[in-house]
């Protein structure tokens, strides 16, 4: 392994970290609704979502062939820009974190590749037409299509069932959304560990310590989809409690319409070709959800704050990835003072968290002013 | 530039009908065990309702088959 230089290692290790933010920023995608309704205990539903990510891991064999997805020009990427790109990538995930915002990984991701990539390698590698392709058009299409469906399929649950018992109601509906949240999971580690295998994997073969072409090793793969795993399991409270709670309150028969809606809209779209954000398609549903229930009342400023994180989403990754580029381009000690910075950066985020920390057992208790400051 | 509208157009009605059957049938096997509930307590027999609540589940059932179907690759 005289190939594994201590910039790989460092790329490797930062891939991994990004994985972790990954996995319990998107827990919530599967979950916050199950949670929500009680349907399972907060400790029980970060498990089970936690251990399906590692055999979805496990159980794909689509590793991501580019490093981006055609976002920015493979050819000009070079390991410090990657490393660059998931600093601004992990930065973003910390602080949407920290405000309980769900945002999308995937494209924090891309940001923080396009920024380090264009300042790396100028604008000519990046990609702009596929940028509005891949992310910007499915960004506006995912809530639209995903808060129509779970409306519709809610406003169908209500009035199919508004003459049945109210206790049998909400302990089937519960039951019913045991098995839609673990389809999501399943679904997601399918999907998201693969980022990360092909990250790391695609850096291995730049610097010529695996052939071209080659599969992801096999430790590359157990540590991806343990750490996306672990980064579940622990659960990113503050985003379920707003997805859960926040965004609108959720009875049992919502919390299946809108899982159902938001499992089939993704597979729907990850099979048609039309490939769309989880966490929008499920902020989306749980939206429309509550726009289905006479009576629900969805949080508009909420929605509000979430609709600008997502927009800010790429941008402002892609200039925490620009400014780590222009440093960790100059050489290893650039490396060095971009990887020491936003470790400093991460743990004043994680010490802010701490003042107001929200865990399994206040999660599905909203705050005293939840919107007050709303956008 | 090319959108694709068909694609787009596909994935909406794909998981409109898919979403509404789910919920539907679901919503009816719901109605169905409240049903044998009720009928229990009244010492009747439940068993028409059961048979009901057990085709629908049975039919959501499937399309959570189907779903893992298309999630994991192997079966492919």
């Amino acid at each position: 392994m005289e190939h594994v230089t201590f910039l790989v290692v460092v790329v490797i290790i930062t891939a991994l970290a990004f994985d972790f933010t990954n996995g319990f920023h998107d827990t919530a995608n599967a979950m916050a609704t199950s949670i929500a309704t009680g349907a399972l205990r907060p400790k029980v539903a970060v498990a089970i979502s936690g251990v399906l990510n590692i055999v979805g891991a496990f159980l794909s064999v689509e590793v991501a062939k580019t490093i981006s997805g055609g976002i920015v020009d493979d050819k000009l990427v070079t390991p410090p820009m990657v490393f660059a790109g998931l600093i601004g990538a992990i930065l973003w995930n910390l602080l949407t974190w920290l405000f309980g915002l769900p945002s999308s990984s995937s494209h924090a991701l891309f940001g923080g590749l396009i920024g380090a990539v264009w300042v790396g390698a100028g604008m000519r590698g990046v990609h702009f037409d596929t940028v509005l392709q891949k992310i910007l058009i499915p960004a506006l299409a995912s809530p639209l299509i995903a808060g129509f469906v779970a409306m519709t399929a809610t406003y169908l649950a209500y009035t199919i069932t508004a003459r049945a018992r109210h206790e049998s109601v909400t302990s089937t509906f519960r039951f019913g959304q045991i098995a839609s949240a673990s389809l999501v999971s399943l679904a997601h580690g399918t999907n998201d560990a693969q980022k990360t295998m092909g990250v790391i994997t695609l850096t291995l073969i730049s610097t010529g310590a695996l052939a071209s072409g080659s599969a992801p090793p096999i430790w590359v793969i157990a540590a991806a989809g343990l750490t996306i795993g672990l980064g579940t399991y622990l659960g990113g409270w503050r985003i379920i409690r707003t997805m859960g709670k926040g965004i609108t309150e959720i009875e049992s028969p919502q919390g299946f319409a809108a899982e159902a809606s938001a499992t089939t809209v993704i597979l729907a779209s990850s099979h048609l070709g039309f490939a769309l954000s989880t966490t929008q398609v499920v902020s989306g549903a749980i939206l429309g959800t509550g726009l289905g229930r006479r009576l629900a009342q969805v949080r508009w400023g909420l929605a509000g704050r979430m609709a600008l994180a997502w927009l800010l989403t790429l941008p402002a990754a892609a200039a925490v990835g620009g400014v780590a580029a222009a440093v960790a381009t100059t050489g290893t000690l650039g490396v060095t003072i971009a990887a020491v910075v936003a470790i400093a950066v991460s743990a004043g985020l994680y010490a802010a968290s701490r003042r107001e920390p929200v865990h399994a057992g206040n999660v599905n208790e909203l705050p005293a002013q939840p919107q007050r400051v709303a956008a | 530039m090319d959108i694709k509208w068909a694609a787009l157009g596909q994935v909406l009605v794909v998981s409109l009908a898919v979403s509404v059957v789910v919920v539907v049938v679901f919503s009816l096997g719901v109605l169905a065990i409240s049903a044998r509930q009720v009928a229990e307590e009244r010492h009747a027999t439940g068993t028409g309702p059961l048979a009901a609540a057990v085709l629908c589940f049975a039919a959501c059932a499937a399309v959570v088959g189907y779903g893992i179907y298309l999630i994991v690759p192997q079966f492919h």
